[in-house]
């Protein structure tokens, strides 16, 4: 039995946290949500560079593990741009029938063409002014691929500021359609992005954690590092008990679905559901941890606290995710 | 990821599945006394297989096998399958024996272990005392040496010990450096329960629960037990205590039983016709997305150890992941039984068996479950581990006598 992640897996991460550190510092994520982009192409850049656009390529030699180890660092460093769009376009583009989709390939595989998430059901697409393509994801319509230049593209204020949002519209008809609702493939591909979103979710809920904790043992009251006394320490021991183990149900979900095992899209709905929970409580109970100062604009956990909040409702909510889990058990 | 065990683990599988085929289950037939000899001989060619007392040398008793995690796990999942009897439970197996492998005599392993796995000497925990609980370095308990140095004399009070009723020994703290520091004043000592000077009495918990395998409070008045039972150096008994804890966490929350203990809240939540319900439904997956988290960290844990590595702090959160969620079913089975829950529970932990057994039998797990975060290390001193021991922050000061 092996379930837990080898050097090589081990490896990956390091290499993602530490280009993100190198181009996305805190510094960088302030400047970006003062501004107007959609992008931070250099990040971007330097990610795509180690390599991992093309993750879910049929013949990488990864998987979706893997991909859901990269968006577990994204998401801890809330790095910006579409990666989960970007990783579920190459798997579609390189597994479609479509000589004209499969033109994209190596651009998307490579970084230099840009793709974002459409969620069927959704009006809003995050990067969306960043994007080249859309990957509509629809379970009940099938997958598309649409060009940018045809489709409408208004952006609106957005919450989560390192994943801006546009209001899309794009016709039925428009693009190139990948694969049909009845297709096996859209299901997947739906699956995949709620275990990359929990990942992304995994990600955010350790850093927020790891940032109470060390805030604990720096900061001083009554002559002592808070951290030292039980209320505050119990605190923080909850936030890791949420956490930690979850991390074993997105490794899970993403085994799952590599291996096409029966319960796949099961383990991927409750994966979404309970990781976008675990997220929006850490980032809630972080902010208590930290006092004032954890509600200020400057120290930043609310880029975090805001990033729960599109995560959790982002490709349907835990209870819609929990509803569908509790159907796909026959209860 | 790979959750398969391997072929050699699944040859493995095939030799003690043709094993049990052989040997288990005993004739239909066989009641009683004749039943409990039938277990005792498979017990026997079990450990002679290799399949049990794995950890324990044969001198003692065990099958002396070398450390293989996944032949154990193999074992216990095709014994489960078989319903076959695994190792004698209890504070002996899981405490005892592994505190005097470790720190244990000669004399001591020769006399006790074998007698222990064979399941003749049943062992009670006299840790706690009435005003020691999470804190044991402040038991009161005395030992003095008798005139001739040849026994310690035992003073004192111990209390809520499990299968207190039943046990035929004791590994207990004493005092007998009354002036030393707190934590080095204390001897860890083994006790033959069967004498004049030990009076037990037990103790109705809040299930009224009472009897044979409930907790008892113990007594001891001019108790003696022999100089050579003491185990590791005078004085130094807190720090033998650590390695029994260590044991008895390790055995707390491997199994899959919160698994089982949800699906039968699933079947409960049928039942009662609630389960079309969308609050119930979401309740369960919410409650279900513990279960899983404790299930695959399981596996995590398994496969770390398997490959002999560190799993980090989850470790360290099994236990209270187990109560927590115990806690959460409790709370949505109280829900789903309503008014049930107004008829008295059947009592004994559903040993007792007195009556029907509708929907109120779940009254016992939901009090069990407060239990639950009691046993084993507290839950709030489990926070504390996670804190202190997982996420490196400061000790509590109050604590900080510790070592």
């Amino acid at each position: 039995m092996h379930f837990h992640l080898t050097p090589e897996q081990t490896a990956i991460q390091d290499a993602v946290r530490g280009t993100l550190a190198d181009h996305w510092p805190m510094e960088r994520l302030h400047a970006f949500a003062d501004g107007a982009d959609d992008f931070d192409r250099a990040s971007w850049d330097a990610l795509m560079a180690l390599g991992i656009g093309g993750l879910l390529a049929p013949d990488s030699g990864m998987g979706l593990l893997e991909a859901a180890l990269v968006c577990e660092i994204a998401g801890e460093a809330a790095a910006p741009g579409p990666l989960i769009g970007q990783l579920l376009a190459v798997a579609a583009v390189a597994c479609s029938g479509d000589a004209a989709a499969k033109a994209h390939l190596d651009g998307l595989a490579g970084g230099t063409k840009v793709a974002a998430l459409v969620d069927g059901g959704s009006a809003y697409v995050a990067c969306a002014r960043a994007a080249d393509l859309f990957l509509i994801v629809d379970r009940a319509a099938g997958v598309r691929l649409v060009a940018a230049a045809d489709a409408t593209i208004e952006a609106v204020p957005a919450s989560d500021r390192s994943r801006p949002v546009s209001k899309v519209g794009v016709a039925a008809d428009a693009g190139t359609a990948l694969f049909a609702a009845s297709d096996p493939m859209t299901a997947r591909l739906a699956d995949a992005a709620l275990v990359l979103v929990a990942a992304d979710a995994l990600g955010g809920a350790q850093k927020v954690t790891d940032m109470s904790v060390a805030y604990a043992k720096e900061r001083e009251q009554f002559g002592q590092p808070i951290g030292r006394f039980q209320g505050l320490k119990h605190q923080l021991a909850h936030m890791a008990l949420d956490v930690e183990p979850a991390r074993a149900l997105v490794w899970y979900a993403a085994y799952a679905w590599d291996s096409q095992l029966p319960d796949a899209p099961r383990a991927a709905a409750m994966a979404k559901a309970h990781l976008c929970d675990v997220y929006v409580r850490a980032t809630r109970a972080a902010v208590a941890a930290h006092g004032g100062i954890g509600y200020t604009w400057e120290y930043g956990l609310h880029y975090w606290f805001r990033r729960a909040a599109f995560d959790r409702a982002w490709l349907g909510s835990p209870a819609a995710h929990r509803a569908r889990a509790a159907a796909l058990a026959g209860w | 990821m790979d959750l398969s065990y391997g072929e050699a683990a699944e040859a493995y599988r095939a030799e003690v599945r043709a094993f049990l085929s052989l040997h288990w289950p005993p004739p239909a037939e066989l009641r009683g006394p004749d039943l409990k000899a039938f277990v005792r001989t498979f017990r026997a060619l079990a450990t002679e297989q290799g399949h049990l007392y794995r950890a324990i040398p044969k001198q003692y008793g065990g099958s002396e096998q070398p450390v293989d995690v996944i032949r154990a796990q193999v074992i216990r999942e095709e014994y489960q399958r078989a319903r076959a009897p695994m190792e004698v439970g209890g504070n002996g197996m899981n405490m005892t024996v592994p505190t005097l492998l470790e720190k244990g005599s000669e004399e001591q392993k020769a006399l006790f272990i074998r007698a222990t796995v064979e399941g003749d000497y049943i062992w009670g925990q006299g840790y706690s005392e009435p005003g020691s609980g999470s804190d044991l370095a402040s038991v009161r308990t005395r030992g003095e040496l008798s005139a001739d140095g040849s026994k310690w004399i035992i003073n004192g009070q111990k209390i809520w010990t499990s299968q207190g009723m039943q046990a035929t020994h004791m590994f207990m703290l004493v005092r007998t450096e009354p002036d030393a520091p707190k934590h080095d004043g204390i001897t860890y000592l083994l006790i033959d329960l069967d004498q004049p000077g030990i009076t037990r009495r037990p103790i109705r918990q809040m299930t009224g629960e009472e009897g044979d395998h409930t907790f008892c409070e113990f007594f001891f008045d001019n108790a003696e037990t022999p100089v050579s039972w003491q185990v590791g150096a005078r004085g130094q008994g807190w720090y033998v205590s650590r390695t029994t804890l260590k044991h008895e966490r390790a055995s707390i929350g491997g199994a899959d039983g919160l698994g089982r203990q949800f699906a039968k809240l699933v079947e409960l939540a049928k039942e009662v016709g609630r389960i079309d319900e969308p609050l119930v439904r979401d309740r369960l997956a919410q409650i279900e997305g513990f279960v899983l988290s404790h299930r695959y960290s399981s596996y995590r844990l398994f496969s770390c150890a398997a490959a002999g590595e560190d799993a980090g702090p989850v470790a360290l959160m099994m236990k209270l992941l187990l109560t927590e969620t115990g806690h959460e079913m409790a709370l949505l089975a109280q829900e789903l039984i309503g008014e049930h829950g107004f008829v008295e529970p059947v009592g004994a932990g559903g040993r007792g068996h007195r009556g029907p057994r509708g929907p109120e039998k779940w009254m016992d797990q939901i009090m069990g479950s407060l239990g639950n975060s009691i046993a084993g290390g507290a839950s709030n001193i489990q926070r504390n581990i996670i804190g202190e021991r997982g996420l490196g922050l400061p000790r509590d000061l109050a604590m900080s006598g510790e070592r």
